[in-house]
């Protein structure tokens, strides 16, 4: 069984001038090569937090961080760009494209920071992504020129395009319509087949309702942990090792 | 593909801490610092930056502009009015050394002054000639000077004279646009000829064609045997507004009463020229000894009574002048280089903040901060490097519209250029520096919810 991330009591607790205000207060979880899981949770539960220690966005203040076998938490915080380049894709709510490229160069934009890619292979590569989105007749065309579901689409063929080892999306579908929002979630769904390991974060039911199993933030700590269609269980603190040692993995087809 | 690989190909979830390394490998450090976007690249995204703005950029730019055009057209000007002074002194002659009767005021006391008492004679001129005496001479041109009314038919005009021998030419560089200069058979024969400045020449015969014709000076009668050639230059005793006539009719029949004391023709100054620039202090030395010795003045330290002005000192001290001058224009004008690198800033940090979402972008993305402090310096050292070449072409511009005027003469050197460039770079470097470290430590995480 391949563990993708590993968690161990990670803890976060920032630092408001004098005040203490803790975060994460001890959360432990594994996900599994190939796995659609849902992180759900209030706002101020501390999921935001959590997402931005699962994309190497920010350092644990203790506790374990294991991603792809790379022990996170001990990496230099400078040497974490590489890691979230190689590793990571990220899907957000903004989209975030730049504006003055069209979607192929969008796309190709992590390559560029992976170095050693020449700009042929770049433009390659992003096509072959944008293709697998659906978007293979839009490679030129400029964000403002596409739908919102569009644009989520060229982010994430961006977030695919150097063949990350997860694909962590924050809120993907905050900004679209019902429409483009099942457009994407079916994406999504498909390229999870397709064996990419996704982690989605969301405050709607709905939307978390697409993943395999959900796991839920509360004042800091892991709520439960839920699998498709059965009843919640609660899991407070404990690690759920068990969990990732008890059911098949879910793909078949590791690469994209 | 550089993607990173693990150690093992599918790791095992571990069942408990242990076997996790706590470890860094190494070898994973070095994998993880390999890679990442090149320099070349980096220029690419800074340069596509600056073009999406085109105007900003221009604006931003406009501050170097400005400093680095008037570093190089000031720096020119000053530059070209040394020349111009220089070139008005040496217009005179080259390698002269000018000897006057009466002791430099030096030490305490009053002194007499430069001239003050007349101890210089015709025969002093001629021991100087004597090449036994100052072989390093190359001319001696012994002149007395006065002043006289011209009268040319119904013209007339005052005017400087000069009692001058065939030296004369020589020694101050002139050239003759019609007739003939003095001659020694004049000079010998007291001869009433005279040889006219240009400018004089046009005042007196308009129509031209002096030489040949008569003019009267002082009420003597005498005819124009050439005309000189303006000298240009201006002041500095400039001949263009005088007449030559020879040594001896100076000396005895236009100012008689001053000229001849106790028997001897008194000079004004005898110019000396040296036969280069390397001869000028044995020369200097050799008319000293010579005089003394003439003057019977002993070695017992008594002072001279006369004095010899380099040529040489004189350039020395006015180009030391014009090079002060122009290092404080310029000093001026950089200080309008620093307002502009604090454009550069201000523009810069302003830009910082409204890309703030693109720098998260590009963090999260996989940007390192050196990458995005790299990008943002290079955005700073590109704009003032095209306004300090903006700069320069239009510095250049004005120095030689400068000198199209023909007021002031502007030489636009490589040097200021050079100068004004790479400290135009200097400040883009220096307040560059802020706004990328701004950008390059934004939090991705904040700089992403930026609105």
């Amino acid at each position: 069984m391949d563990a993708i991330i590993q968690v161990r009591d990670l803890r976060k607790t920032y630092h408001m001038g004098d005040i203490e205000v803790p975060a994460l207060r001890g959360v432990s979880f594994g996900i599994a090569r190939g796995e659609f899981v849902a992180i759900m949770g209030p706002s101020g539960s501390g999921k935001s937090t959590l997402m931005n220690l699962l994309g190497c966005l920010d350092t644990p203040s203790a506790g374990q961080y294991f991603l792809d076998g790379l022990p996170v938490e001990q990496i230099e915080r400078n040497l974490l760009a590489a890691v979230r380049n190689r590793k990571i894709g990220f899907v957000f709510q903004q989209f975030n494209l730049l504006p003055r490229q069209n979607a192929q160069e969008n796309v190709a934009l992590p390559l560029v920071y992976l170095g050693g890619v020449p700009a042929s292979e770049r433009m390659a590569r992003a096509k072959e992504m944008l293709e697998l989105v659906g978007l293979g007749d839009r490679l030129h065309h400029r964000p403002k020129e596409l739908s919102g579901g569009q644009q989520q689409r060229v982010a994430i063929a961006r977030a695919l395009v150097t063949r990350p080892a997860l694909l962590l999306a924050d809120e993907p579908t905050g900004n679209l319509d019902s429409h483009a929002s099942s457009e994407i979630l079916a994406l999504f769904e498909q390229l999870n087949r397709q064996g990419i390991t996704i982690v989605l974060v969301t405050h709607e039911p709905d939307i978390a309702a697409h993943a395999q199993r959900v796991l839920t933030v509360r004042d800091g700590l892991l709520d439960s942990d839920t699998h498709g269609g059965l009843p919640a269980t609660s899991v407070a603190v404990r690690p759920r090792l068990s969990v990732l040692r008890r059911r098949p993995p879910l793909a078949k087809r590791r690469s994209v | 593909m550089s993607t990173l690989t693990p150690t093992t190909e599918a790791p095992t979830l571990p069942t408990s801490a242990r076997e996790y390394s706590t470890e860094v490998n190494p070898a994973l450090v070095a994998e993880l610092q390999a890679g990442g976007i090149s320099l070349g690249e980096t220029f690419e995204i800074a340069i596509s930056s600056l073009t999406a703005n085109k105007l900003r950029t221009l604006l931003t730019a406009l501050g170097i502009i400005i400093g680095v055009a008037a570093v190089v057209a000031l720096m020119a000007i000053g530059r070209g009015s040394q020349e111009s002074i220089t070139a008005s002194i040496t217009a005179n002659g080259a390698n002269l050394l000018t000897v006057r009767s009466g002791a430099a005021n030096q030490g305490p006391g009053v002194g007499g002054g430069v001239g003050s008492a007349q101890t210089l004679t015709s025969a002093d001129a001629k021991a100087l000639a004597d090449t036994q005496n100052v072989p390093d001479a190359a001319l001696v041109s012994p002149e007395y000077n006065g002043n006289g009314q011209l009268v040319a038919g119904s013209l007339n005009t005052n005017a400087r004279i000069v009692g001058a021998e065939p030296a004369y030419i020589g020694v101050h560089n002139l050239t003759l646009t019609e007739g003939d200069f003095i001659t020694d058979d004049q000079v010998n024969s007291m001869a009433n000829v005279a040889v006219l400045g240009a400018n004089i020449a046009t005042t007196l015969f308009p129509d031209g064609g002096a030489v040949g014709q008569s003019l009267r000076i002082n009420r003597q009668s005498f005819k124009v045997a050439g005309v000189l050639a303006s000298q240009g230059g201006g002041g500095f005793g400039s001949i263009d507004d005088g007449l030559i006539v020879p040594l001896s009719t100076a000396q005895r029949r236009l100012f008689g009463g001053r000229a001849i004391q106790g028997g001897a023709a008194l000079v004004s100054t005898i110019v000396v020229q040296a036969k280069d620039q390397n001869s000028i202090n044995n020369t200097l030395a050799e008319i000293n000894q010579t005089l003394r010795i003439r003057h019977d003045l002993p070695d017992n330290g008594s002072a001279d009574d006369f004095s010899v002005i380099n040529q040489q000192d004189i350039l020395n001290s006015v180009v030391q002048t014009t090079q002060t001058l122009t290092l404080f224009l310029g000093a001026i004008a950089a200080i309008s280089l620093l307002v502009g690198g604090i454009g550069i800033m201000n523009i810069m940090l302003v830009s910082v903040r409204e890309r703030t979402r693109e720098i998260g972008l590009r963090k999260a993305i996989g940007a390192r901060e050196s990458d995005i402090l790299t990008q943002f310096m290079l955005e700073a050292l590109i704009i003032s490097l095209i306004g300090g070449l903006i700069g320069l072409a239009l510095g250049v511009l004005i120095a030689l519209s400068v000198n199209l005027s023909g007021q002031i003469r502007a030489a636009p050197s490589l040097s200021a250029a050079v100068l004004a460039v790479s400290f135009s770079m200097l400040v883009g470097l220096f307040f560059g520096i802020a706004p990328a470290r701004s950008a390059a430590r934004l939090d991705p995480i904040d700089a992403l919810r930026y609105e």
